[in-house]
């Protein structure tokens, strides 16, 4: 599945439409995905996990910075992530199903703070986007 | 059988009431078909589908999504015996409409962001927790009769 040159001008203008709440985003969407889908929970034994953890605001404030190399990379994912896939794969080894769970938690993090912007067709793209970023954190598991 | 807290069976009540279903219904589809392309195999005689604008403006699309929708609502009302409440639909989704039930995920998680979409900050991460168990224990109950 490949980013039309839309995909990349939607998720672009989404990216900066978030106003420096893409940190904040990250931490929430990690949140979401700890409530919703409790066995993601077993990668962070080491972490406080209670509502309004530092530990998880800290880490959702690393995900979205790595999300807006990604945008700010977007022609070349695999350049851009690829310290970040060496790590998924030789360190973290997260299951590849987990990638969905988050991707679809940014989803729903950004429908709620953003529901004039996130039309369908952002929608789609968003997904698409996710999706991309999460085959190239897995493309080195084997 | 979907094991909600009484918690979450309030905030899934609480925040149905608020729905106006039929349209949710609408967008929920039409945002499967746009965002999961492939889902539109089963609705070759719905007419135009070519653009985002096309499949969400589409009347099939939005009387079809409410036909859905309301049956969704009534697993609502069944929470504790949604095998049940779903076991003809299963049989008709396996053997006459021939779906696949990984498109019960799908259109189950895009209902979580049309949701997410219409409730902003209610939709906390605990009323999501809630839905997402909903919808995995409709699209378990609908796939419940396949062979």
């Amino acid at each position: 599945m490949v980013l039309s040159p839309a995909d990349k001008t939607n998720v672009k203008t989404t990216w900066d439409k978030l106003g420096g709440h893409a940190g904040e985003y990250g931490g929430e969407a990690l949140e979401r995905t700890f409530t919703s889908f409790p066995t993601t929970k077993t990668y962070f034994p080491h972490f406080d996990l209670s509502p309004g953890s530092a530990q998880v605001k800290a880490h959702g404030k690393k995900v979205a910075d790595a999300l807006t190399t990604a945008v700010a990379h977007i022609d070349d994912l695999p350049g851009a992530l690829s310290a970040l896939s060496d790590l998924h794969a030789y360190k973290l080894r997260v299951d590849p199903v987990n990638f969905k769970l988050l991707s679809h938690c940014l989803l729903v993090t950004l429908a709620c703070h953003h529901p004039a912007e996130f039309t369908p067709a952002v929608h789609a793209s968003l997904d698409k986007f996710f999706s991309a970023v999460s085959t190239v954190l897995t493309s080195k598991y084997r | 059988m979907v094991h909600l807290t009484a918690d979450e069976k309030s905030l899934v009540s609480g925040l149905w009431s608020k729905v106006n279903v039929d349209e949710v219904g609408g967008e929920a589809l039409g945002r499967l078909l746009v965002v999961y392309p492939w889902t539109q195999r089963f609705f070759d005689s719905f007419g135009d589908l070519s653009s985002p604008d096309a499949v969400m403006g589409n009347p099939k699309v939005k009387a079809h999504g409410k036909k859905v929708l309301n049956s969704f609502s009534d697993g609502l009302k069944n929470l504790d015996n949604l095998k049940g409440t779903f076991a003809k639909l299963s049989e008709l989704h396996c053997d006459k409409l021939h779906v696949d039930p990984e498109n019960f995920k799908l259109l189950g998680n895009v209902l979580v962001c049309v949701l997410a979409r219409h409730f902003g900050k209610q939709f906390t991460p605990q009323a999501q927790g809630a839905f997402q168990k909903v919808v995995a224990g409709v699209a378990n109950a609908l796939a419940h009769k396949y062979h």
